[in-house]
């Protein structure tokens, strides 16, 4: 009944429909009146994405083992690339973690545009609450994937040659930090990625391109002492290297932070995500004229 | 009382498929193309200097429209295709921005431009009354609060927990519907969603409509079937080529659309110098008329529809096909024909120089509704010569039956593409 009550209370509304200006006039308190549908976006996807398939979630602890014991075939035992003393599947899995997130969030979040070019042609909502749901939901895959991590951690904690590099640390408590990181950045790249694919639908292989050249520059199969110390630079002006780092450091007790280039990254991060709210808002506008 | 929906010198400019690149390359080759010379552009792809912007290959979708509704009017908007009536609720709706002008709307707004608008066909039918209900602008305790009124409109009570992709195509439309027509807006959109569906649907919707009207909702509503919009709206806007050609009561406008129509020709004229085509065959007429004589744009279908081509042929060719394709409001190819169907001492016979050609449709086979000729010219088996889709527009009145349940102005079409008149008699043992 109180939610009777609730319905009957007309609000004051006053909608201006006009040519806007400005890059970034986000309404911020209309996309919270939507959250809802948010929420029920990020339902839809994980139940129409689980529906269809025999393992359902299991893809996404398998994929992630298969990937790392891969890795490690390939980039530890054949390439000989060194994973600075860590057991190499859990070098490989951590690393991982905070690039398949990152990875499934702006492939689905880059095709906005495309992918929902007839429901955005049909009905307004604010549009950002397709790319925010993405990263919401893409948490789940996060949160199934950090089963075979746990796993192999428990595994080389307690057969104990290890240990020394294997360490749990108060770090641990700290990596939401990173993951929310991880969570901008891709939201910030999504919105960039889905701007340009909806003006341009070649750019579609060129994201695909972008999104395997970004890995190998991210210290995901290889560790950053093997990088030489002129090319370090390269490495943090990416702004994916630092969280995946803090993952190490807090998921494995490994590697150090300087307070630099954390500031760096972030500084990156924030600019992206202006620059991609900017440009998704500016092609949200008429994208559906040109469908 | 302010008025719940103000519309000022609201104007939309669209510009042209050419200039609008969707692929880098074209978008690449147009930056060089206007870096060497000015773009070429076709003859007939040329803009009347009157209805051009202030960017070149562009075309107003609407113009300097303006228009004021107050609280609990139901308003209807009529037009051809192409008159702006679908640009202006894109517009109201916020699914795409204006170029110029304003408008304020003083209340929520629910648009339904189309039924089912995200529907997922995976999800049963309680979540995707949520996520439909969401999507439209509804909280979630709102939709809880109308679960049970919305699962008793659609009747679609035992299938609640099924994916909509089980269910038949009825049953998805009145789901959707339902959830749409219980959102309680002060503003609600509509436009021709009322098409789909069977009658008996057809009827509860516009029950549904005159529902909320009642309850002092603000309702636009779009539709071409003008018994509806007689039934339903106080007041009417016609909308021509992006303007409104006039507001008044929904009578008046509809006698006056419905008048304005009928005198518009169903024909495409092209001078000969630019006539489509090639030396085998330039068209330079294609017009319907019916058997009566009348040459208009809305015909009755209890006379023969005639289809008039004029072409030139400046060589012979064995091989030229002469013929069309009829197709509906939806696009749906209702038939083709060519003079060349029938046995070959029937044929028409092709002269060099001017030819005048007529094929007649049958009155009684059609079905009431809006059609479109399109000519199809080509050599048999090696090329089109002329095919231009939608030509020639035309609406047929539905009138050749003796029932009254068989007539247009009686608010429905018989259901089918074609509506013959059939044969029946006792089966002889």
């Amino acid at each position: 009944m109180l939610v009777m009550a609730e319905v009957g209370t007309p609000r004051e509304y006053e909608i201006v429909i006009e040519p806007s200006q400005g890059w970034l006039k986000v309404k911020w308190d209309e996309l919270w009146e939507y959250r809802d549908l948010i929420i029920l976006l990020v339902q839809r996807d994980f139940i129409s994405r689980y529906k269809q398939t025999a393992l359902g979630p299991v893809w996404h602890v398998l994929q992630p083992l298969i990937m790392a014991l891969v890795y490690a075939v390939i980039f530890g035992r054949i390439a000989g690339i060194p994973t600075d003393g860590i057991p190499t599947p859990l070098f490989y899995l951590c690393g991982l973690l905070p690039w398949n997130y990152f990875s499934q969030n702006i492939t689905t979040g880059g095709a906005t545009f495309i992918n929902n070019a007839h429901i955005f042609g049909k009905v307004y909502f604010p549009r950002l609450a397709v790319p925010i749901s993405i990263v919401v939901a893409n948490l789940i895959a996060f949160a199934l994937q950090i089963i075979p991590f746990a796993i192999f951690f428990a595994w080389y904690k307690l057969t104990g040659d290890h240990a020394p590099t294997v360490r749990l640390t108060w770090w641990l408590l700290l990596f939401p930090l990173p993951l929310l990181h991880v969570a901008v950045l891709s939201l910030a790249v999504s919105l960039l990625m889905a701007a340009s694919t909806a003006k341009y639908r070649d750019l579609v292989h060129l994201n695909q391109f972008i999104i395997q050249i970004w890995m190998f520059v991210t210290p995901i199969i290889y560790p950053l002492s093997k990088i030489p110390q002129q090319w370090h630079w390269l490495v943090w002006a990416n702004p994916m290297s630092v969280p995946v780092e803090a993952f190490r450091l807090c998921l494995l007790g490994h590697g150090a932070l300087r307070p630099a280039e954390v500031m760096i990254s972030l500084a990156i991060t924030i600019l992206l995500l202006f620059a991609g709210i900017a440009v998704f808002q500016r092609v949200e506008r008429t994208v559906v004229d040109s469908a | 009382m302010k008025p719940i929906v103000e519309v000022q010198n609201l104007s939309k400019l669209f510009r042209l498929g050419a200039i609008g690149a969707s692929s880098l390359r074209e978008s690449l080759e147009l930056l060089l193309r206007k870096k060497r010379t000015a773009p070429a552009v076709a003859p007939e792809n040329q803009i009347p200097s009157d209805r051009a912007g202030e960017e070149p290959n562009s075309f107003w979708g609407l113009r300097d429209v303006s228009f004021t509704v107050q609280p609990g009017e139901v308003v209807g908007i009529v037009g051809r295709n192409g008159a702006g009536k679908s640009t202006l609720l894109k517009i109201l709706s916020r699914i795409t921005e204006p170029t110029s002008g304003r408008a304020i709307l003083r209340g929520r707004v629910v648009s339904l431009l189309e039924v089912g608008t995200g529907f997922h066909p995976e999800l049963s039918g309680r979540e995707n009354i949520f996520l439909n209900g969401a999507i439209l602008g509804m909280k979630r305790n709102e939709i809880a609060a109308k679960f049970d009124e919305i699962v008793a409109f659609a009747e679609v009570g035992p299938f609640l927990d099924t994916p909509v992709k089980r269910y038949s195509s009825g049953m998805y439309v009145r789901l959707a519907f339902a959830v749409a027509a219980h959102l309680e807006p002060e503003i609600l959109v509509v436009d021709e969603v009322l098409a789909v569906g069977d009658a008996a649907f057809q009827k509860k919707c516009l029950g549904k409509m005159s529902d909320v009207a009642r309850a002092g909702r603000t309702v636009l509503f779009v539709s071409h079937n003008m018994q509806a919009l007689q039934s339903l709206c106080t007041r009417a806007v016609h909308l021509e080529q992006g303007r409104v050609a006039a507001i008044g009561t929904a009578q008046a406008i509809v006698a006056e659309y419905l008048s304005r129509i009928s005198s518009a020709t169903g024909e495409k004229r092209w001078p000969i110098e630019s006539a489509p085509g090639n030396e085998f065959c330039r068209l330079t007429t294609i017009r319907v008329v019916t058997s009566a004589g009348s040459n208009g744009s809305v015909l009755p279908s209890k006379h023969d529809v005639v289809v008039d081509m004029e072409f030139h042929a400046e060589q012979l060719h064995q091989g030229l096909c002469v013929g069309f394709d009829l197709t509906n409001s939806e696009g749906v190819t209702v038939l083709r024909s060519y003079q060349t169907d029938g046995a070959s001492e029937n044929w028409p016979a092709v002269r060099v120089g001017g030819n005048h050609w007529r094929c007649v449709i049958p009155a009684g086979l059609l079905n009431g509704g809006v059609y479109f000729l399109c000519p199809r010219i080509g050599i048999h088996n090696v090329s089109w010569i002329v095919s231009i889709d939608g030509a020639v527009e035309f609406e047929l009145m539905l009138d050749h039956g003796v029932s009254p349940f068989w007539n247009s102005l009686s608010g429905s079409n018989r259901p089918g593409l074609v509506a013959p008149i059939l044969q029946w008699q006792e089966a002889v043992l």
